[in-house]
């Protein structure tokens, strides 16, 4: 099941956190407040890399479930199309998530995918 | 503050109860502790009850009040509040309980908790909810997905093998045993956890609590009401809990549960002990890593080192720091909610020689309850 609010998280599809301006660290997923820095804090969107390191991983079902490490240090839990290990480059995808029903909404969404399959593909 | 003792303990069988209704598995959770400090029931002032998703598992919510109805406690109009945390609704539940007594409200009143998971169609799905459902669940993880996650950086940071957490299943199991209410009474091999098929790489079924109906309850009471009570009050010389991040992504070290170091550091304070005081430990394995990790977090090992002290057979019935001597969560069964609650009732019957064939020489006794993947952490120490 999937929340209505979902469509209306407005980064679902990129990946866009938070920065505080006030102690210069990252969030991700966004945050409203700064956990450090409460009321001073400055939340502001920030782009992220596009590209991060397989902290670690584990298979479910088939699938390759993945915490990965950005260059800023934020870690972000995602799936990874393709085979990794810890410490494999991977970078971000725009991948099909799965579908409401057969006619119904499809989710997209942020994916990764290893970084040298992926210089394979275009060969 | 006023210290609190605990002066009756009761549990039903963990395990898979399809002819018990939820009522009457509470029923008699709850009386099996009133008749274990010999009271009929009327004293009780207050209920707290542990119960992670009484919705979800069974359609039911307002869980606290309807129970009080099926003990005969309506007659009263007493108090009854459910707590949830999860897995860790049990120890939330039994830490409410502590502080009414303590700051004075309520002189004597029930911990409880109880879980019916069987009537679901998918138990581990309604577990799963313990994550953050926008931004773990959606992406395909669920709670085996987050623990294997753990688990495989534990191996790779730590030389962690796949067999010691094995070991940590054969353990729970050995002692389960003898244990009259555990789900699973029988011993299993490492060859056993290691050929059952993948869950989550790298976590393997027999690595993985069940899900289990049961219900246990603890009578606590003012230290002067229970002298009166009983001769052999068990004292709560601490009951702390502690908060972290909700999501792996974003602790400072997934290998570390800081909830756990920090409750377990507060209670160590409280209860003017260290880790190595600590006779016997009830600590939450709902994966065999995570009581490998508990081991370090809790200060029994250093970061790094857990797997040494299952390797070297110290947390065994015997061994230096005998922990789950009951079978634990992986083999006692984790009846989510009740668990918190179950883990006391087997460090009461610890304190007070009536283990049986589990029995171990115990002064200080701990127990590690904790919510989905260490975001909620109840730690509470026992003294006799």
């Amino acid at each position: 099941m999937v929340p209505r609010f979902w469509r209306k998280i407005k980064y679902r599809y990129d990946v866009v956190a938070s920065y505080c301006e006030n102690c210069g660290n990252y969030y991700y997923p966004q945050r409203e407040i700064c956990p450090k820095c409460r009321r001073k804090g400055k939340i502001k969107d920030a782009k992220i890399c596009d590209e991060g390191r397989v902290l670690s991983y584990t298979i479910l079902d088939g699938k390759c479930i993945a915490l990965v490490e950005l260059e800023n240090g934020t870690k972000m839990l995602t799936e990874v199309c393709g085979k990794v290990e810890i410490g494999s480059k991977v970078r971000k995808a725009f991948r099909r998530y799965g579908e409401e029903s057969e006619d119904g909404i499809i989710y997209y969404g942020t994916k990764f995918v290893p970084i040298e399959s992926d210089k394979k593909q275009k060969a | 503050m006023r210290k609190v003792a605990i002066v009756g303990v009761g549990s039903t069988e963990f395990g898979e109860l399809w002819d018990k209704s939820f009522r009457s598995i509470f029923l008699s959770a709850g009386l099996s502790a009133l008749e274990d400090v010999g009271i009929g029931g009327k004293e009780i002032e207050a209920i707290y009850v542990g119960n992670m998703s009484g919705g979800k598992f069974i359609d039911q919510e307002h869980i606290a009040a309807l129970i009080a109805d099926h003990s005969g406690l309506a007659e009263f109009g007493i108090p009854a509040v459910r707590v949830e945390n999860a897995d860790a609704s049990g120890g939330s539940a039994f830490r409410q309980a502590y502080m009414a007594v303590a700051s004075g409200i309520h002189d004597i009143v029930i911990a409880a908790g109880i879980e019916k998971v069987t009537d679901a169609n998918d138990p581990m799905e309604v577990l799963s909810t313990a994550i953050d459902q926008e931004w773990e669940r959606f992406i395909g993880a669920d709670l085996p997905a987050i623990y294997a996650i753990i688990a495989r950086l534990h191996m790779h940071r730590f030389g962690t093998k796949e067999e010691d957490m094995a070991m940590v299943a054969v353990k729970n199991h050995r002692n389960a045993v003898h244990n009259p209410r555990a789900q699973f009474r029988k011993e299993i091999s490492v060859e056993d956890v290691m050929g059952s098929p993948y869950v989550a790489e790298p976590l393997k079924v027999l690595d993985c609590a069940p899900l289990s109906d049961g219900a246990s309850a603890v009578i606590l009471a003012s230290e002067e009401v229970a002298k009166k009570l009983c001769d052999d009050p068990v004292y709560i010389d601490a009951c702390t809990q502690a908060s972290d991040y909700f999501s792996i992504q974003n602790r400072r070290d997934i290998l570390t549960f800081d909830a756990v170091v920090r409750a377990s550091r507060k209670a160590y304070k409280i209860a003017g002990i260290e880790p190595k005081d600590v006779d016997v430990a009830e600590i939450h394995d709902s994966f065999t890593i995570t009581e490998i990790l508990a081991y370090e977090d809790l200060g029994f090992a250093k970061k790094g080192e857990g797997a040494n002290l299952i390797r070297e057979g110290e947390t065994e019935i015997g061994g230096k720091i005998p922990v789950n001597t009951s079978g634990g969560l992986k083999a006692c069964g984790h009846a989510v909610g009740a668990t918190g609650i179950r883990q006391i009732v087997d460090l009461v019957l610890q304190l007070r020689c009536e283990a049986g064939k589990r029995q171990v020489n115990a002064e200080k006794a701990l127990a590690l309850n904790i919510g989905g993947s260490g975001a909620t952490a109840v730690v509470t120490i026992l003294s006799r």
